[in-house]
């Protein structure tokens, strides 16, 4: 599988890594410091720049790309780049990053895949404390009553 | 009318400020505590709200369920964007208009279903390309959606049509000349107009076309 990652923090870095054992890695970042996170051997092609912009996608390979990662700090631009991601280029399997609850929320709503990482965490902690097997992704996003708007 | 404006920046202080005068209930968001207050003491209390446009909380605590118009003004593309589509999927707000910044960023703006945007970029580069003098195509207005232009040229003698009556060119589809600017002076445009070496040639012509439209009317390149 072709498999685009737009930013390499902590996430895209070790996903691309992990990635990158059976499938093609290309990974979109603009900070060059950020690439260190990957070490010096790694099997990931790296192209720098946003992926908001179009050029820089396709240099990526965004043309040929099978599943489209939105990994970076920002939850909008995430947003953002997903949909260019799916709507101009019709990649269907889109993953987005996306820290607010309420926002992931909305957009899952209109049919994107979002991970809220507190949300995840929080959840696959309190089952684990309370001995219980981890569940699909999907269950830890429904949100305790104080957190809904 | 009630308009929510985000993103206290010099446009959306000045936009604000005129919206005011018009005697609209204006509300304009901003996340900088700092910039927020200085947009208070500026527009008053009670048109400044300090927080994150994006955030659900804050858009139900500022109304955007009875928002007229949401309009995303930061310099941030990504922000406008999700600040729209949220105001159209979550709260259902009739009228949303973003800013758009990158104007190669207004297709995905339109993919989404935000319609109107506005690319202060876009226009700067158009009036750009009026001052400069060429046989090429100069973009005048879109109209449309932008489907089609209104669009001037400049015919040097070497154009093909130069000396020819419009009538017997053959221009492409649905494309008409309308207007020539000549000496001077406007003439509007019949079938035994002559066109001739200086003149100023508007014409509408589908955006799909206007290739066509613009080979026809330069110079053959040798």
């Amino acid at each position: 599988m072709n498999v685009l990652i737009f930013g390499c923090g902590r996430t895209g870095a070790t996903l691309g890594l992990l990635l990158a054992k059976n499938h093609a890695v290309t990974i979109i970042e603009q900070n060059p410091d950020a690439l260190k996170r990957l070490g010096y051997k790694h099997n990931c092609k790296v192209v720098m720049g946003s992926g908001l912009d179009e050029d820089v996608l396709i240099r990526a390979g965004i043309e040929k790309c099978d599943a489209f990662f939105a990994v970076t700090r920002g939850d909008n631009t995430n947003l953002m780049a997903a949909q260019i991601a799916r709507l101009k280029f019709g990649i269907n399997q889109v993953c987005i990053k996306v820290a607010d609850p309420n926002r992931a929320e909305a957009y899952r709503n209109i049919g994107f895949f979002c991970i809220t990482p507190s949300a995840l965490l929080a959840g696959m902690m309190k089952d684990w404390i309370d001995g219980q097997p981890y569940q699909p992704v999907d269950t830890y996003n429904i949100l305790p009553k104080e957190l809904e708007v | 009318m009630y308009i929510i404006l985000i993103g206290g920046g010099n446009v959306g202080m000045n936009l604000a400020k005129r919206l005011q005068q018009r005697d609209h209930e204006v509300l304009l968001l901003e996340k900088d505590p700092r910039q927020a207050q200085r947009l208070a003491s500026f527009l008053g209390d009670e048109s400044v709200y300090l927080g994150d446009g994006c955030e659900t909380s804050v858009q139900k605590a500022v109304g955007f369920g009875r928002a007229d118009v949401v309009v995303a003004v930061t310099g941030e593309d990504e922000d406008n964007l999700v600040v729209c589509q949220m105001a159209k999927v979550m709260w259902n707000v009739k009228r949303v208009l973003a800013r758009v910044n990158d104007p190669s960023h207004e297709e995905i703006f339109r993919q989404i279903g935000i319609d109107d945007t506005v690319s202060a970029t876009g226009i700067i580069f158009n009036l750009i390309e009026q001052q400069i003098a060429s046989d090429t195509l100069i973009p005048l207005g879109a109209i449309a959606k932008g489907n089609v232009e209104i669009v001037e040229a400049f015919l040097s003698s070497r154009s093909p049509v130069a000396g020819k009556k419009v009538r017997d060119i053959s221009l492409p589809p649905q494309t008409n000349i309308i207007w020539v600017n000549r000496s001077g002076e406007g003439v509007l445009v019949s079938g035994d107009t002559e066109l001739r070496d200086g003149d100023e040639v508007v014409a509408v012509v589908p955006t799909s076309q206007a290739e066509a439209l613009r080979d026809l009317l330069e110079p053959t390149k040798v």
